[in-house]
């Protein structure tokens, strides 16, 4: 096999991991969804434990990041590519983070009436879900409008956080004893407001990959 | 930075073939600048034509203009002499002549301008600092240059080029074939020597292009494909062509 086919093996091995990094990423935010809206406390368990995987997939990827890099010292688009994937992989794993501190907040109050029944959460769930699937498939397919697209799409999800924000503001302020349970509750909606914001930082990445502008600027 | 060389639509021909193409170049003084591509690109040829060591090639015709610092180096009343010695070139291949270390750096001052002792010995020190090679070979300087192992002798190579005090530096892949090590100092002088002189490399890889140069041009059969600040050809290269030479698909 000669050296170019080796690497050229080695970057669809690097897309392929990073696919299912994205996968698991998605199970775990929707996982911990369904635990938060559900009280599913063994789900919850597990998504907090789920995290660890989470965290060795980035390692496994992280590893041939590095060894990619050893041995052929890319440069050009490969050499995008390859920072890209390693800077993706630290969004991809507090994505999954965040989705372990979801379940931990599920797990305090599966005791409790929730104050009020959850819409918006679950809707930023599912915006942040499609957020981070379509930054991977733009990572994947190398679609240019597709993480662009991503980066428009942010606005959805920090508006919904300000709904939710207004709404817990109302219910504390109707009923002083509806404070601890609100309190967790904007900490759900801002960890997935932070989700949105990992998902549009794997879009710039894609960007960067794609054309060498990070932001709009060029950074090498 | 003012344009050192600047080489206007040049042409060269072996007979019917053409080695380049149509060629425009501006390469900056102080700057170490890379010409990268595969083999059969018209990089030594251009090389060569910048000192002029092709004008005895049979066959050859030339078209087009060269330019150091604003003069026409083709121009009639130009010593094709003294080009040379302003315009070094250190080869693929160490060349040290079959004489002491001492005499292999003084042979071209000796010639040029007959120095007393003194102003010999000290061209020589200067010399053989700047190529990195003065601290291995200076209790031996009697011994015949041959006896080095290849890296020196192709800093002695280097180190006679600088003894003829030149303002342009020529390396025709000088790392071939060399250690990793004694390409590490050739670099090193090199980054060093920029300051006082012009640098123009072949690069023996794309990763010596890249650790070192300033500027990179990639020339492919004869034509200049991209020429642009190192970082920017390296991580963003714009013609197709030139990002599969250096990430290794082709050549």
């Amino acid at each position: 096999m000669s050296v170019r086919s080796k690497f050229d093996e080695q970057l669809e091995m690097l897309n392929i991991s990073l696919i299912e990094m994205g996968e698991i990423v998605e199970k775990a935010i929707k996982d911990a969804t369904k635990a938060l809206v559900d009280k599913n406390v063994e789900l919850a368990k597990k998504t907090v434990e789920f995290d660890n995987e989470i965290d060795d997939k980035e390692k496994e990827i992280e590893r041939l990041c590095l060894k990619i890099i050893l041995q052929q010292q890319p440069v050009a688009n490969d050499l995008r590519l390859v920072s890209s994937v390693l800077k993706i992989i630290t969004d991809l794993e507090r994505i999954g983070d965040h989705a372990a501190d979801i379940s931990e907040i599920t797990l305090l109050l599966a005791d409790c009436r929730y104050i009020k029944e959850l819409t918006h959460i679950p809707m930023m769930a599912e915006e942040t879900m499609k957020m981070v699937t379509k930054s991977i498939d733009a990572f994947v397919k190398k679609d240019l409008e597709l993480a662009k697209e991503v980066i428009v799409y942010d606005d959805i999800v920090d508006n919904l956080f300000i709904v939710v924000k207004e709404e817990l503001t109302e219910l504390i302020k109707e009923n002083a004893a509806n404070t601890d349970q609100a309190m967790d509750l904007i900490m759900v909606a801002k960890y997935f407001e932070r989700i949105g914001d990992h998902a549009t930082n794997i879009a710039e990445w894609v960007v960067f990959s794609l054309t060498g502008l990070h932001k709009d600027s060029r950074i090498m | 930075m003012a344009d050192k060389i600047v080489i206007n639509d040049l042409n060269f021909y072996y007979n019917q073939k053409q080695a380049i193409n149509n060629l425009n170049m501006s390469i900056p003084a102080n700057e170490i600048f890379s010409v990268i591509g595969p083999a059969n690109s018209g990089i030594t040829t251009l090389l060569r034509t910048l000192n002029r060591l092709c004008d005895l090639t049979p066959g050859i015709r030339i078209e087009g203009e060269i330019q150091l610092d604003n003069q026409s180096i083709y121009a009639p009343e130009v010593s094709v002499t003294e080009l040379r010695r302003r315009v070094g070139i250190v080869f693929d291949v160490p060349t040290p002549l079959p004489m002491s270390i001492f005499d292999n750096i003084a042979y071209g001052p000796r010639l040029a301008r007959k120095k007393n002792k003194k102003a010999l010995a000290e061209t020589v020190e200067l010399a053989l600092r700047q190529a990195a090679l003065w601290e291995e070979v200076k209790d031996r300087l009697k011994i015949q240059a041959m006896s080095l192992s290849g890296g020196q002798q192709q800093r002695l190579c280097l180190a006679r080029v600088l003894a003829l005090e030149p303002e342009v530096i020529l390396l025709d892949r000088p790392c071939s074939g060399l250690d990793p090590i004694s390409t590490a100092k050739i670099e090193e002088s090199l980054t060093e020597l920029k300051k006082q002189f012009t640098i123009i490399i072949s690069p023996h890889n794309t990763q010596q292009a890249a650790r070192i140069s300033d500027r990179v041009a990639f020339m492919l059969m004869g034509n200049l494909i991209e020429e642009g600040a190192n970082m920017e050809v390296f991580s963003s290269p714009k013609d197709r062509r030139t990002s599969d030479y250096i990430t290794g698909r082709f050549g």
